[in-house]
């Protein structure tokens, strides 16, 4: 008797298996679409990115006395993070790696929680911080899977106005940096004061300046380091994707490997059963002889 | 006759790309007209409509701000958002317009009136397009 109840378990745990298989096959695909748009995104995110360095560069870099609260280091009193999460769980270690990122950055560089303020991007991110107190001064919940300029906007101008206002004195951003289908790299880059920035090819031209150059700094670097930050978003979300499909195939995966160790020892009991049965019935003619 | 290549570009992606003859837009200094061959240039633009002239027809587009830039034969105008006059959320533009007009209106300290006025501001330009 025993050897059927366990038969029937083995069966329920297969079924069991075999829909959550279906269920993460499911979403793989579904991450892999949305990885697809989230690239796509990002590649239209390039030429405005690219464009605005170029003026950024020929500017800062045609004129070196230039002076500008953004381009200059000040001492740092507070630093502001910015980290870039997911909403939902189910994306493999995408969120561990940028928090653990986080918490040594914090561990290295800072002995108290008046030294440094989080905004925070993700449920993930904003769940961890609250549950250890550590300082969050905005956030971003339930950001869409494509997010466009706008819902970030709000968020990347109060970051950098922050800055203005020596709120805060350097701004970093943590997020991870797609770099393929199957690999995303943490990237820890200083946004705020915005420094190398990269030389341009000669073929930056010589531009008249209208009204002059300090002015056009003014609207051009606030407009930079917002498009920064919102090109980290692009490729944040392209990696929270990548990841998803990747710890959806892995689970798929598991699933299969499972259910084949199952279906053996399914089969195998099956087998003992039948054996078991015809051992008795031979005893049993045995008996009457 | 020789033309500017025109493009005008946001966070996400370009909004037009064409030749034109003749480029009038708002600048921070005043309103200026680009035609081709012109010095290279860098300047601020104001929240207004940008108007783009090719053989007696003009297309217009407004942004949000942003800048352009110049060269003898391509003109870019940078923009956190841009859109062209069938791109237009007019219900989302009225609905823009009402809810600045109303923080306007309103006397209290707590409302940022800087930032609504540039959301009005952004808002009737958007209508005028839409409805021209």
């Amino acid at each position: 008797m025993k050897s059927l109840a366990s038969l029937r378990d083995l069966k329920g745990r297969i079924d069991s298996t075999k829909k959550t298989k279906q269920i993460t096959g499911a979403m793989e695909l579904v991450s892999a679409s949305k990885m697809s748009k989230a690239e796509q995104n990002a590649r239209g995110f390039v030429p405005y990115a690219e464009k605005l360095q170029e003026v950024v560069s020929s500017i800062a870099n045609s004129n070196t006395d230039l002076q500008h609260p953004m381009l200059t280091k000040r001492e740092v009193k507070k630093t502001g993070y910015l980290i870039i999460t997911s909403d939902r769980g189910l994306v493999g270690a995408y969120n561990s790696h940028i928090l653990k990122n986080l918490i040594n950055k914090i561990e290295q560089n800072h002995s108290s929680k008046d030294e440094y303020t989080l905004i925070v991007i993700g449920r993930k991110g904003y769940d961890f911080c609250r549950k250890r107190g550590l300082p969050v001064a905005q956030s971003i919940l339930g950001m869409s899977d494509h997010p466009s300029f706008a819902d970030v906007k709000d968020l990347a101008s109060e970051a950098v106005q922050m800055y203005a206002d020596e709120e805060i004195d350097e701004l970093h951003i943590i997020y991870n940096h797609y770099v393929s289908a199957i690999s995303q790299v943490v990237t820890n880059k200083q946004l705020l004061p915005i420094e190398n920035i990269e030389e341009q090819s000669a073929s930056a031209s010589d531009y008249e300046f209208d009204p002059n150059q300090e002015e056009i700094l003014e609207v051009l670097l606030p407009q930079y380091a917002e498009s920064l930050i919102f090109g980290a978003l692009l490729d944040g979300k392209a990696s929270e994707h990548a990841a998803s499909m990747t710890a959806m195939r892995s689970a798929t995966d598991n699933a299969n490997e499972l259910i084949g160790d199952l279906e053996l020892s399914y089969n195998r009991a099956r087998q003992a059963a039948i054996t078991q049965e015809i051992t008795e019935i031979v005893g049993g003619v045995a008996a009457l002889e | 006759m020789s033309t500017l290549e025109v493009s005008v570009v946001t966070p996400e992606g370009p909004i037009l790309e064409d030749s034109f003859d003749m480029v009038v837009c708002k600048a921070e200094t005043g309103e200026i007209g680009i035609l081709p061959k012109h010095i290279p240039l860098v300047s601020p633009l104001q929240i207004s409509i940008v108007r783009l002239k090719k053989s007696g027809d003009t297309k217009q587009v407004t942004i949000s701000g942003g800048f352009m830039e110049v060269q003898p034969d391509k003109v870019t105008i940078l923009a956190q958002s841009a859109e062209t006059a069938d791109h237009i959320d007019v219900l989302r533009a009225k609905q823009a317009k009402e809810r600045a007009e109303k923080r306007l209106q309103d006397k209290s300290d707590t409302v940022d009136r800087y930032r609504a006025e540039l959301a009005l501001k952004r808002a009737i330009n958007r209508l005028e397009i839409a409805n021209s």
